[in-house]
């Protein structure tokens, strides 16, 4: 039998949930057993836009979807077994879900039943083994696998391979364009280049250890990931940080929010060739690192937060020269803001450039600045109200052209609040303990924390002495890399680099 | 606005740092990597082609900083390339993973010689926090297991002063009024052969 939209009645996600049995021990939100029937069902209410898909993720033998209704905010889990080893494609049906249904074949060997693309994702054939993740792994002698891009037909079109290695000092990744003149017809992206295996190597560690592992799948948002993977280890052990701690959790991850922003709204400018505004990002950015270097011990903040609380305090003095430095940064940064608003060459490289439509951001459930630059209302710590922001309540602002120029207003104002929320976090920071001891406890985790890129999600499955049976690390860049690919479409070549960098998605964090 | 800015930079203090002294621990593993004679062949400049080739990114950021007016590398005449071609130095980040080892050699071997290899980072040196993965190059993700390395900058990232300090021992340590310290403890892992592995 054929299964049409049609069949499944248009049910919330809270009365389909009931349906089916919660798991016990998952939390903060529930974990589903599904069937196969039940996911043939998500699958057309994910393509129907009534649900966004938050991540999808393999164990042996087993899928789990992560999924928001946004109309009652109902997020939860669905997981799916597969005995056989097989599971109903939710990407033919749902295209954000492609590339991480290619991810969980490549490494857990389930296969996604009526997905088109064959092609492998992260595995390339260059590793000694197949399926790395699963009971049984295969041999493999290291061979790289042929990758066929998706043809483009039609006259006069040319192909520009660009990368692994790219020129300037950014991670490796391939991208393949078909132009006609100067104009690309398709970018296609080749991923995977730097698969580290992170969710391999944390099988089996401690959680301290692990938290060292997960706080670098992505350098950049090391803040957001410490922070998730710590919620996630505190809701399977039922454990609770100290006040102090949660808002010193706050202050790392709006300081790394400003530093970051910083970092590419001067990058964009530069990729504009702008030198002069990124001269003076650059110099705000690094007398905010020294300073966190010199208060935390660590300038990217590695490492500061770790299950139970944080590992680095604040003292008086020290909340006097961030003050300090912040109100400088402040001023300095509306000044740079002035040079860009007032220069038309540079608005005119950034203005209706590598525009990304709200129907697609809202289809892919883009997060952070390239979600909310195309009118998507979403900000996990707005939406999702995890402490200290269930009491700071950010302002969430949204633009809807969705091109460059957008992406970097978003930036902009959340710059602003940021600098606006760390004055508060400084004012209320309360006194108290670093941490709270954290009960060893089986049980299964989950946690949600917006990094300056969207929403990071991390879940993760604990043993009775607190060890990681499993653990998927999701960054956000999963739905908004194919994006990209649709933002550059009719755009010419060299504004490549100018929308990439307006993007900027992690290339560490997706490839794992 | 520009114009005003740019009439601030002249007048005002400049922000840029003093130039540090090379890192000893640097200047002793080069005087074992190097012979004395090469370096100086390299004279007082250096083109650096940056490769990551498996990094979390960290590292990146670091190396993007010392570009910055603070660090400002420039002014010792080292700058980046967009090409291994034009390159003097390949700075390699890691872990070296098994789908980037082809990529990096390929770049080593499009570098003309006397090439210099500057493994930064932890990860680079195979003792980071993603080794014993089977997805690195020889399982470690050292970057010796690829190409020889003349010199490692530890730290997880380093800071943009150790990776300077690092540098200037790789342009200083050719000319004969830099005296090279004996004794340090340099960094662990020794300049390795080129190892087979992943290709």
């Amino acid at each position: 039998m054929t299964t049409t939209p049609e069949a499944f009645p248009d049910v919330a996600l809270a009365e389909f949930l009931a349906a089916h049995p919660a798991v016990p021990g998952h939390h903060p939100w529930a974990r589903h057993a599904g069937d196969r029937d039940s996911w043939e069902t998500l699958g057309h209410r994910l393509a129907a836009g009534r649900l966004d898909l938050l991540g999808l993720w393999g164990e042996p033998g087993r899928v789990h979807a992560a999924l928001f209704e946004p109309a009652t905010e109902v997020l939860a889990v669905v997981s799916l077994d597969c005995p056989n080893g097989r599971f109903p494609s939710l990407g033919r049906l749902h295209p954000p879900a492609i590339r991480l249904e290619r991810t969980i074949r490549d490494l857990f060997g389930l296969e996604p039943e009526g997905l088109e693309d064959a092609r492998g994702w992260l595995d390339h054939g260059r590793w000694p083994l197949r399926r790395p993740l699963s009971p049984k792994p295969l041999p493999h002698d290291g061979t790289p696998d042929p990758y066929p891009f998706l043809p483009v037909e039609g006259e006069g079109i040319h192909e520009i391979p660009v990368g692994r290695i790219h020129a300037g000092i950014i991670e490796p990744g391939h991208f393949r364009f078909r132009a006609q003149g100067e104009t690309v017809v398709r970018l296609e992206a080749r991923l995977g280049w730097v698969h580290k295996g992170i969710e391999k190597r944390l099988e089996g560690l401690s959680w301290t250890e692990a938290g060292r592992i997960v706080g670098r799948v992505s350098g950049d948002a090391t803040v957001a990931y410490q922070w998730a993977f710590a919620r996630a280890v505190e809701a399977a052990t039922g454990s609770e940080p100290p006040a102090r701690a949660v808002w010193l959790r706050g202050l790392f991850g709006e300081l790394e929010r400003i530093a970051l922003h910083l970092h590419d709204f001067g990058f964009v400018c530069n990729d504009a060739a702008f030198a002069l505004v990124h001269t003076h990002t650059g110099i705000l950015r690094e007398q905010l690192l020294q300073l966190a270097g010199e208060l935390f011990g660590h300038r990217l903040m590695m490492d500061l937060i770790v299950p139970g609380g944080v590992a680095a305090d604040l003292d008086a003095a020290g909340s006097g020269r961030l003050r300090e430095l912040l109100r400088t940064i402040g001023s300095r940064f509306e000044r740079l803001l002035r040079v860009y608003d007032d220069t038309p060459s540079l608005m005119d490289r950034t203005a209706r450039t590598g525009i990304l439509t709200p129907e697609l951001a809202r289809r892919f459930a883009a997060g952070g600045h390239v979600g909310r630059a195309s009118g998507r209302d979403f900000d996990s710590r707005r939406d999702l109200a995890y402490p200290p922001y269930d009491e700071l309540r950010p302002k969430v602002v949204l633009r809807e052209r969705g091109d460059v120029d957008a992406r970097m207003w978003v930036r902009i104002e959340e710059i602003r609040e940021s600098l606006r929320l760390v004055e508060r976090i400084l004012d209320q920071l309360p006194p108290g303990p670093l941490s709270a001891p954290v009960a060893s406890r089986a049980g299964e985790g989950m946690g949600i924390v917006e990094s300056f890129r969207g929403e990071v999600l991390v879940w993760l499955r604990l043993d009775a002495e607190g060890r990681i049976l499993r653990c998927h690390p999701r960054d956000p860049s999963w739905f908004q890399w194919p994006l990209l690919e649709a933002a550059i479409e009719s755009n010419i070549v060299a504004d490549f680099p100018l929308c990439n960098k307006s993007f900027d998605c992690s290339y560490s964090a997706v490839d794992l | 606005m520009s114009r005003e800015l740019l009439l601030e930079g002249l007048l005002e203090r400049p922000v840029t740092i003093p130039k540090p002294a090379p890192s000893p621990d640097a200047l002793a593993e080069l005087a074992r990597t190097v012979d004395r004679a090469a370096l100086r062949r390299l004279g007082r400049s250096l083109v650096i082609r940056e490769v990551d080739a498996g990094s979390c990114n960290g590292c990146e950021l670091e190396i993007h900083a010392l570009s910055n007016a603070i660090y400002d590398l420039e002014r010792f005449g080292i700058r980046f390339a967009a090409s291994p071609k034009h390159a003097d130095v390949l700075m390699v980040t890691g872990p070296v993973t098994r789908n980037m080892a082809a990529a990096l050699r390929r770049a080593w071997e499009c570098t003309p010689d006397p090439k210099r290899v500057v493994a930064v980072g932890d990860c680079a040196a195979g003792c980071g926090v993603f080794a014993g993965s089977y997805a690195l190059a020889g399982g470690t993700g050292a970057v010796a297991e690829i190409v020889p390395v003349h010199l490692h900058i530890r730290g997880c990232p380093p800071s943009p002063m150790a990776l300077l300090q690092g540098l200037l021992a790789l342009l200083g340590g050719g000319r004969p009024s830099v005296h090279v310290r004996g004794g340090t403890s340099g960094p662990t892992t020794t300049p390795s052969s080129r190892a087979s592995g992943a290709g």
